[in-house]
């Protein structure tokens, strides 16, 4: 999802120090290195993503978000990134507070559960959706909080985590999502981008 | 021996050392090896810190006891750590028997081999001993430091006593303190080496001999626990050492006996029963924090150096928890760190085999760092 990336690094300012959680093979942190001279550092569960990291000579430490955030101290990054992995775990809650304690700012992407396919597929032929971004079945898929951008940012707006931006994505296409327009971006966007403080 | 060490490469430091210990040494010889050419932008040295019972002749043939070296795994032309390409550096330690200034060598004021009135060092003494060497070679700037275990401790010293005198470091296997068991293993490792009679209270060189089954001993508790439990299971399981049956006799009956005393047998011929005591104690000695008012945080302030830590699954000697600790020290300090975890059963000896996922992490790592070192010089 080369998208993503894009709209990723067009949320961030140059010169900045980053988290990318759950970095995978480092992609987006290099190209977030060449575009925006950021630092950039990674944490990452995969053994063999970790290594393709450190071949690429990025900074990456192995390791799970869930339990090992705590290493980072305060505010030590100005932003920390969360690709489309909040709902592996089992307590995003608690992993989301963790995030915001340990940058200034943190991105968020989900893939939105409220996406008309999505929907559509559950409600025509009563199965649990498998579509690009939800590749899996209900038996093998990592996903264990599932949610659409609507709960997202209703979740923000009660536990009074700042908003400051949220943009969809649908394919090449990607629009500001505000809350006169969230009925509609919430239905037509296949991933939520989350910019908060 | 000694004749044999005489065509060795030595440094003689004359810039007196203040030991830990409050000792000022100075005109003492700190014997060296390296491999391959330090190039014209002198951007191509690596320097290894060798573990306990290490010495200085990492890679090829070591002259002395013509055996491999013991990092022929890791280093040599075309290795993980390619001599065609890097310049690798590696000293003994002091206190060590390879031609460093050790409790072995002659004490000028007694004409005696030191024995116990060698003083008492600790890691950073052995770490600014080395930093020396730099110095003479005339390297401002290493391309990477690295080293497994004790080796790992001293990288560890070197960083934050030496702040960005290395690009990059990779320490392996190893904590910034030692731990209660690997003071408790060291202690069992110096009694067995204390209570052999002919040890004589570090005396022996005198007469000439070794505390050979003392120091055999001592071998034996290390070698143990350089292997996991499931490592040593399928490598000797129950197997018997050329016999059918038991022979109701204490004589080696399982190959894994049989094992540890040729490990302890072979390693009296090139080791001193002194320098045992004297490195575990400089290990036990070991922790970095109590160097530093504030802690580890303060101890790895300002580093510019980018940092891989390196820990296997498989080590109960420098768990990978420790390994991670001292992540989350250089992560707390703002350190540029890196981490990954090799899974393997080769326990804590994983460094010093033939580990493949260990060695392309390490090639890969360096490897990085080379071009990024190379660009930055360029900036």
């Amino acid at each position: 999802m080369k998208k993503e990336f894009k709209v990723i690094a067009d949320l961030l300012p140059k010169n900045v120090r980053v988290l990318d959680v759950g970095c995978g093979d480092g992609s987006l942190m290099s190209l977030l290195i060449k575009e925006k001279n950021i630092q950039a550092r990674g944490l990452e569960l995969v053994e063999e993503n970790v290594k393709k990291c450190i071949y690429k000579g990025l900074s990456v430490i192995e390791g799970n978000a869930e339990t090992e955030l705590h290493q980072f101290p305060n505010q030590s990054f100005d932003f920390v990134i969360l690709s489309q992995t909040l709902q592996a775990f089992y307590n995003p809650e608690k992993v989301l507070k963790d995030l915001l304690r340990v940058g200034k700012s943190v991105i968020i992407s989900i893939p939105n559960f409220g996406y008309w396919k999505v929907r559509t597929k559950l409600l025509f032929f009563g199965k649990m959706p498998v579509t690009k971004t939800l590749p899996n079945t209900w038996y093998n898929t990592p996903n264990l909080h599932m949610c659409t951008i609507k709960d997202l940012f209703d979740f923000c707006l009660e536990k009074n985590i700042k908003i400051n931006k949220v943009v969809g994505v649908n394919e090449d296409k990607t629009s500001e999502i505000k809350k006169s327009n969230l009925e509609m971006k919430n239905l037509f966007s296949k991933l939520g981008i989350f910019l908060l403080s | 021996m000694d004749e044999k060490l005489k065509n060795i490469k030595k440094l003689n430091v004359s810039k007196p050392l203040l030991l830990d210990c409050k000792q000022t040494v100075k005109d003492f010889s700190l014997a060296y090896e390296t491999y391959g050419k330090l190039n014209e932008s002198k951007d191509n040295a690596i320097l290894v810190f060798h573990a306990l019972t290490g010495d200085q002749f990492v890679s090829g043939v070591n002259p002395i006891t013509k055996r491999e070296g013991w990092w022929v795994t890791a280093v040599g032309p075309g290795k993980a750590i390619d001599t065609n390409k890097y310049f690798v550096i590696c000293a003994n330690v002091i206190g060590g028997c390879m031609g460093s200034w050790g409790p072995k060598e002659i004490d000028k004021k007694t004409n005696e081999p030191y024995g116990l009135n060698f003083p008492v060092i600790t890691i950073r003494d052995i770490v600014k001993a080395q930093e020396t060497l730099l110095d003479y070679l005339g390297i401002k700037k290493l391309l990477c430091a690295t080293g497994g275990s004790m080796g790992g401790m001293q990288l560890l010293q070197f960083c934050a006593t030496f702040p960005n005198r290395t690009f990059s470091a990779v320490p392996i296997a190893c904590s910034t303190s030692h731990s209660a068991q690997n003071i408790a293993l060291n202690e069992l490792a110096r009694q067995a080496i204390m209570a052999d009679p002919v040890w004589d209270k570090g005396r022996y060189l005198k007469k000439n001999v070794q505390p050979k089954n003392g120091l055999a001993v001592a071998r034996m508790v290390g070698h143990i626990s350089y292997l996991s439990e499931k490592g040593m299971q399928e490598k000797f399981g129950r197997k018997l050492q050329e016999k059918a049956d038991y022979e109701f006799s204490f004589d080696a009956d399982f190959q894994v006996e049989s094992y540890l005393r040729h490990q302890g047998f072979t390693f009296v011929e090139r080791f001193d029963a002194n320098s045992v005591l004297y490195i575990t104690r400089a290990m036990d000695y070991f922790d970095l924090a109590r160097q530093f008012k504030g802690g580890l945080v303060e101890a790895f302030k300002d580093q510019k150096t980018k940092f891989l830590v390196i820990s296997f699954s498989s080590d109960w000697l420098y768990t990978t928890k420790e390994n991670k600790d001292t992540v989350i020290a250089l992560n707390a300090s703002g350190a540029d760190v890196s981490f990954a975890e090799i899974k393997t059963d080769k326990g804590h000896d994983s460094f010093l085999v033939n580990e493949p996922e260990f060695l392309k992490t390490l090639k890969g790592f360096i490897d990085s760092m080379y071009l990024k070192f190379k660009n930055e010089k360029r900036i």
